[in-house]
């Protein structure tokens, strides 16, 4: 009885920690959003409030009555974040394969390859990359964006530990005495037992590929080409130093889609990281 | 015959690794040798990309490892991620632990992970945006509670004061990855066999002491592996510190990542420099990934190579004993 008591008192304690880190999470989103409908003058006199004001549209119209253009912005990002995403899930799962499904001279070492480069982020050798593109005149290109996605070691990784007990080579065999080409095999009778990973897989591909900044803003000089991350780091400038609403309101537009469509997916997305880090 | 037959198929293993390879040899390693030579040349200069090799070849990396700033940068870089890497792991073992509790359950366990690990998937360079408004100086949402509830008489610019800066992009780190090390740290137990909890409770352990003699040493190598890839992501940070406060007041927010990019896309565009510093920054990341390497290195084949290894020495030894006799 003693102990039971003992625990309530704990698991009082507990959950008044986990409330208060709850409202820090969600506080700063909450008030950049409220802060969106109001104005300027209201966000002055008291800049943090719960009540949503009717300056929505004011505000739209002093926000893109400047540099920025968050549906070019949005429109960027969803190129390159859903090419990047495709090229990377289809080409990391067929490497997985290769892997897993034939025995080949070179395929351990290869293994061994990509496990010791798969943590090297591509940022710290960003100068060599970015004389490369422009020596070839591709810098305003969101195909430079896209295409190093195919060549992905952790995601490769990944698949390649969820094939091996997931892919019979029982299937691979009879498919093949069907007839059946590789490449058909791997396309029509892998790829789809691979779906539950590649959807993993492709949430935080396209989250990462979504959120990147540091290759865009090197790579990216015309306003037109910009993802949305470059966008916004246009209201940290000076046109806007003193229009708060609208800068509140720019994040906003980049947030909410994040914020609308992750706790939508909540369930995948917090299975997914789990998922992804027992691959040790 | 049948051997003919595995070595055709042998040759899918190569084919379908190509696109992969190509792309890789494109994108990640002539960039990353270009990197590594243009550190040893003078190129430099907006649109320039005709370079010569210095006379003295490791002057770029000298004047880097001498250079005050890249100094600064570096103290803060560790000091931005040892200082939020110990409470943020220390915040999601401890969230871990309660939430995985055979014990006692917490209510609404499941919103609370949604809501920890939210800051995590929104762009960084919103949040650092985002926390430069929040901190605004005379009236941003701050100082107007701090003020409001009386905490302080009036408005205080945090943004200035080099301590404060710094203690703000450290808090923003561990706000936006407690969540995400809590849920793997999760998973890491949860993997752990209950029968072994069991056998503790049994012993008459308390949540105490099972926690430090059978979670910890149970969850070694996801401590590990979430102890390196912060590390390489805590080498690299530049989102926040760049857009946070451009790396002020007085680059008590530079990391070397920001260093860098200052010295190759901004002023006198020192690419040949910043080619030198990335590729001191590479070598540190390389050792840490080379730590991880090891340690995730498929431990049962490693086993297995092993006792093979020893069976063949011992065949070898017993033809040299027979040999002998």
């Amino acid at each position: 009885m003693s102990k039971n008591k003992n625990h309530y008192g704990k698991k009082t304690v507990i959950f008044i920690i986990c409330v208060f880190l709850a409202i820090l999470s969600v506080m700063p989103f909450l008030i950049m959003i409220v802060n969106s409908t109001r104005s300027t003058t209201q966000i002055q006199q008291h800049a943090v409030s719960l009540i949503p004001s009717h300056y929505f549209s004011n505000n739209l119209k002093i926000l893109l009555g400047k540099s920025f253009r968050p549906s070019v912005g949005f429109m960027n990002s969803l190129i390159v974040s859903i090419s990047a995403t495709a090229l990377a899930t289809y080409f990391s799962t067929l490497t997985a394969y290769a892997l897993v499904v034939y025995q080949w001279k070179a395929r351990k070492a290869f293994f061994s390859f990509i496990m010791a480069i798969m943590m090297i982020p591509a940022q710290i050798t960003m100068i060599g990359f970015y004389q490369m593109v422009y020596k070839i005149h591709m810098t305003n290109h969101l195909s430079m964006l896209i295409l190093p996605a195919i060549a992905s070691p952790s995601m490769v990784f990944f698949m390649r530990q969820y094939m091996q007990p997931a892919l019979s080579l029982e299937i691979v065999q009879s498919a093949r005495i069907d007839g059946a080409k590789e490449f058909y095999i791997f396309n029509l009778i892998a790829l789809p037992i691979m779906k539950p990973a590649i959807a993993t897989q492709a949430i935080f591909s396209f989250v990462s590929s979504w959120n990147r900044l540091f290759e865009p803003l090197i790579l990216l000089t015309d306003q037109k080409k910009y993802t949305l991350p470059i966008m916004v780091s246009l209201l940290r400038g000076d046109i806007y130093k003193t229009e708060y609403g609208a800068v509140y309101l720019g994040l906003t537009l980049t947030a909410l889609p994040l914020i609308v469509v992750y706790l939508a997916l909540s369930k995948y997305i917090i299975a997914g990281v789990a998922l992804g880090s027992v691959k040790g | 015959m049948n051997k003919k037959k595995n070595f055709s198929y042998a040759r899918y293993g190569y084919l379908f690794s190509i696109p992969f390879v190509i792309a890789f040899l494109i994108f990640q390693l002539y960039p990353t040798l270009y990197t590594a030579v243009i550190g040893f040349t003078d190129l430099k200069g907006i649109g320039k990309t005709d370079w010569h090799f210095l006379e003295k070849p490791f002057a770029n990396f000298v004047t880097i490892l001498t250079s005050p700033t890249f100094q600064t940068a570096f103290k803060n870089t560790i000091k931005l991620w040892v200082c939020n890497f110990i409470p943020q792991l220390a915040l999601a073992l401890l969230l871990a632990a309660w939430f995985t509790d055979r014990r006692f359950k917490i209510p609404g366990e499941g919103i609370f992970k949604v809501l920890f690990y939210m800051p995590n998937i929104i762009t960084a360079a919103t949040v650092a945006i985002l926390f430069n408004a929040l901190f605004g100086y005379p009236m941003g949402p701050v100082n107007d509670l701090m003020t409001r509830f009386g905490i302080f008489d009036s408005p205080y610019n945090f943004l200035v004061k080099k301590n404060i800066a710094q203690d703000i992009v450290i808090f923003i780190q561990t706000w936006m990855w407690y969540g995400y090390t809590m849920i793997i740290l999760i998973s890491g137990v949860l993997g752990i066999s209950p029968e072994i909890f069991e056998a503790a409770e049994v012993d008459g352990a308390n949540g105490w002491q099972t926690f430090w003699q059978v979670t910890i040493p149970n969850i070694k190598t996801i401590l590990l592996f979430t102890l390196v890839t912060s590390l390489i992501g805590g080498l690299n940070m530049f989102d926040i510190p760049r857009l946070f406060l451009m790396g002020g007041p007085d680059n008590a927010t530079l990391t070397t990542s920001v260093f860098i990019y200052n010295l190759a896309f901004s002023g006198s565009y020192l690419y040949n420099r910043a080619a030198a510093a990335s590729m001191l920054m590479f070598v540190l990341i390389c050792l840490s990934s080379a730590l991880l390497f090891y340690a995730l290195r498929d431990r049962d084949e490693a086993k297995l190579e092993k006792i093979v290894k020893q069976q063949i020495k011992e065949e070898k030894r017993r033809q040299k004993e027979a040999a002998k006799s």
